[in-house]
């Protein structure tokens, strides 16, 4: 069942970790939506975070990929220090451009797609390469049809966003983000807004993409294609992270009570994913 | 109404036979308003006094092209100036940078609330407060210094008013554009690390436009029709030359008409204009999903 990220993505667990979030704290006004997360992420490995609505799993990928200030802890990308900088005797927040340049090493798959509407496909997935990588037109356009190839939507580069139907727009976004080669690919639910006969389409594409080794985070609350893709599972609640475990423990032994219950619960609703 | 006769079910039935269905308001209502169209015609034609060959005689007299003329600079001027204005307050009032969103906030209020008619006498009077204009250290050294009736002519003053109060409306109607588009398409330029100008000028302002357009164009009018106050500071725009005119001939009506015929004109070219910008902006928007079913259809066949 594990085929995949056992045999030819091992996660590397014996150097540092690409990413690392350390006692991690956000909140909305009085309202605390990360209180202290601690998290590593190692090459090659696929992380699924779960946990129940309003546990802060949006807002931790959200806070990693600096689309949210944070209010205390740290987060480190290949051991460099997210968001701030030691300047004049104190910890200061980086200057726009250095924090752009952090962000560019990381990319996101949103809920709502976020795909630019008035932009072709093709545009969609070749602006990022060309305009902040340096790739030239030809370059990014070869590397942009060769992942429509892989998600299955060659035939659509010249479409607009709105022609497609939302599967295939979460298609096309993950090939947004695969584009980019970021060090880490973040999804925040990707399967949550679609029809549940689109969900399949997607989750199969973010597998394929998880098998060719890439260093993943994702948000989701699809168990059973946590239990098949994921290598180590996350489980929040009320901010906080109650258990972090390889996937197969995850849900063949919950430790804690809270996580027990929801997996019993949400598991009342199965779904089958073909693995 | 709701009590119609039913048609029995037989095969002899052909809807293609049918005819067009009876609407007896419409009949009466198209009736109407071909009355009174047709009034309106028979009193622009048989009044002699709006005199139609004093207004062919000085449609295309060359003072009153050259004033036409001037009023059309004047509308591109100051809608550029204006518009890049408006823009940058639009952004400004945006800042999370409160002194820049505050200053922001309160040129557009200021400006927005003085009619522009006082702002074109009092720019044009500047000179009373202000006798020279200087560059320099504030309360120190002075590098350049002009007097101030030199820098403010007519023109210059009719820039400065104009641009001022178009300034204020743009900043507006861009921010509401700006406003329209959804947080998720920042969050994704975010995401893809697009700087802050790339962000603005290739992803939020393309989608704004679709909000920011059709207010625009509305506004280019109101500023054509606008540039006309500025005859109140001697300045050679389309109204003035038609008032010099009339002042030594007093065919006061049929030169007014020569004004109303060129505002006419413009103004249509102009809406034209609008319609062709908003289609191009319209590119990817859920424009064709709007029109009815039917009316689709229709057209498709
Ligand atoms: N922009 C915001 N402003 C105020 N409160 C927020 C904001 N974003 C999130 N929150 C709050 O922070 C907490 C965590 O929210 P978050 O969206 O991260 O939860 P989640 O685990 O992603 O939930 P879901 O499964 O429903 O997506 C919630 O209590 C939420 O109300
Ligand atoms: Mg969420």
């Amino acid at each position: 069942m594990h085929e995949a990220s056992g045999m030819i993505a091992l996660p590397d667990t014996e150097k540092p970790p690409v990413l690392e979030v350390t006692g991690l704290r956000k909140h909305f006004g009085d309202q605390v939506a990360l209180d202290g997360v601690d998290l590593k992420v190692y090459e090659g490995e696929v992380v699924a975070v779960l946990g129940p609505s309003g546990s802060g799993k949006s807002t931790l990928v959200r806070c990693i990929d600096q689309l949210e200030s944070i209010d205390g802890g740290a987060m480190f990308l290949d051991g460099e220090l997210l968001g701030y900088e030691q300047s004049h005797g104190h910890l200061r927040p980086l200057a726009d451009a250095a924090r752009k340049r952090q962000q560019r090493r990381m990319s996101m798959v949103f809920q709502q797609f976020n795909l630019f509407p008035h932009w072709t496909v093709l545009r969609n997935i070749t602006e990022a390469p060309m305009v902040v990588h340096g790739a030239t037109p030809a370059e990014a356009r070869e590397r942009a049809m060769e992942l429509l190839r892989r998600v299955g939507l060659e035939d659509k580069a010249n479409a607009y966003p709105r022609h497609l139907s939302g599967g295939q727009q979460q298609r096309v976004a993950i090939a947004r983000s695969a584009a980019v080669d970021p060090r880490i690919l973040l999804f925040d639910e990707p399967t949550s807004s679609l029809d549940p006969e689109l969900v399949d389409e997607v989750l199969q594409t973010i597998k394929k993409l998880a098998s060719t080794g890439r260093t993943m985070v994702v948000v989701t609350h699809e168990l059973e294609f946590a239990r098949n893709v994921a290598d180590r599972c996350v489980f929040m609640a009320a901010g906080r992270v109650i258990e972090d475990r390889p996937a197969e423990d995850f849900f063949e032994d919950p430790r804690s009570e809270r996580l027990r219950t929801f997996l019993a619960r949400s598991s009342r609703s199965p779904r089958e994913v073909s693995g | 109404m709701t009590n119609a006769p039913v048609v029995p079910a037989t095969a002899a039935i052909d809807v293609a036979t049918a005819r067009r269905r009876i609407r007896p308001a419409r009949i009466i209502g198209g009736t109407l308003i071909l009355i009174v169209v047709l009034s309106v015609i028979w009193f622009l034609v048989s009044n002699e006094r709006f005199e139609w060959d004093v207004v062919a005689e000085y449609l295309f007299n060359p003072s009153v092209l050259l004033g036409l003329g001037m009023s059309l600079v004047l509308t591109v001027v100051c809608m550029v100036l204006g518009s890049i204005l408006g823009t940058m307050l639009a952004a400004g009032q945006l800042s999370d940078f409160w002194p820049v969103k505050a200053a922001s906030i309160a040129f557009v209020g200021v400006f927005r609330g003085i009619p522009p008619l006082v702002q074109l006498i009092f720019w044009f009077n500047l000179a009373y407060l202000l006798p020279r204009i200087t560059v320099g250290v504030p309360f120190g050294p002075e590098f350049f210094s002009w007097s101030t009736n030199d820098l403010i002519t007519p023109l210059t003053a009719a820039i400065i008013g104009l641009s001022l109060h178009e300034a204020a409306y743009m900043a507006e109607i861009v921010r509401a554009g700006m406003l329209s588009v959804d947080q998720g398409q920042h969050d994704a330029a975010s995401a893809m690390g697009f700087s802050r100008w790339h962000t603005f000028s290739r992803i939020v302002l393309p989608q704004a436009m679709r909000v920011i357009i059709p207010p625009t164009g509305s506004q280019v009018i109101a500023l054509l029709k606008g540039t006309s106050l500025v005859s109140v500071i001697a300045m050679g725009d389309l109204l003035h030359a038609v008032q010099v005119i009339y002042n030594r001939t007093y065919e006061v009506v049929p030169m007014l008409i020569v004004a109303v015929i060129w505002y006419l004109v413009v103004v249509t070219v102009l809406t034209l204009i609008q319609r062709r910008v908003e289609q191009h902006f319209g590119r990817g928007a859920a424009r064709d999903g709007m029109r009815r079913p039917a009316r689709r259809a229709k057209e498709a066949n």
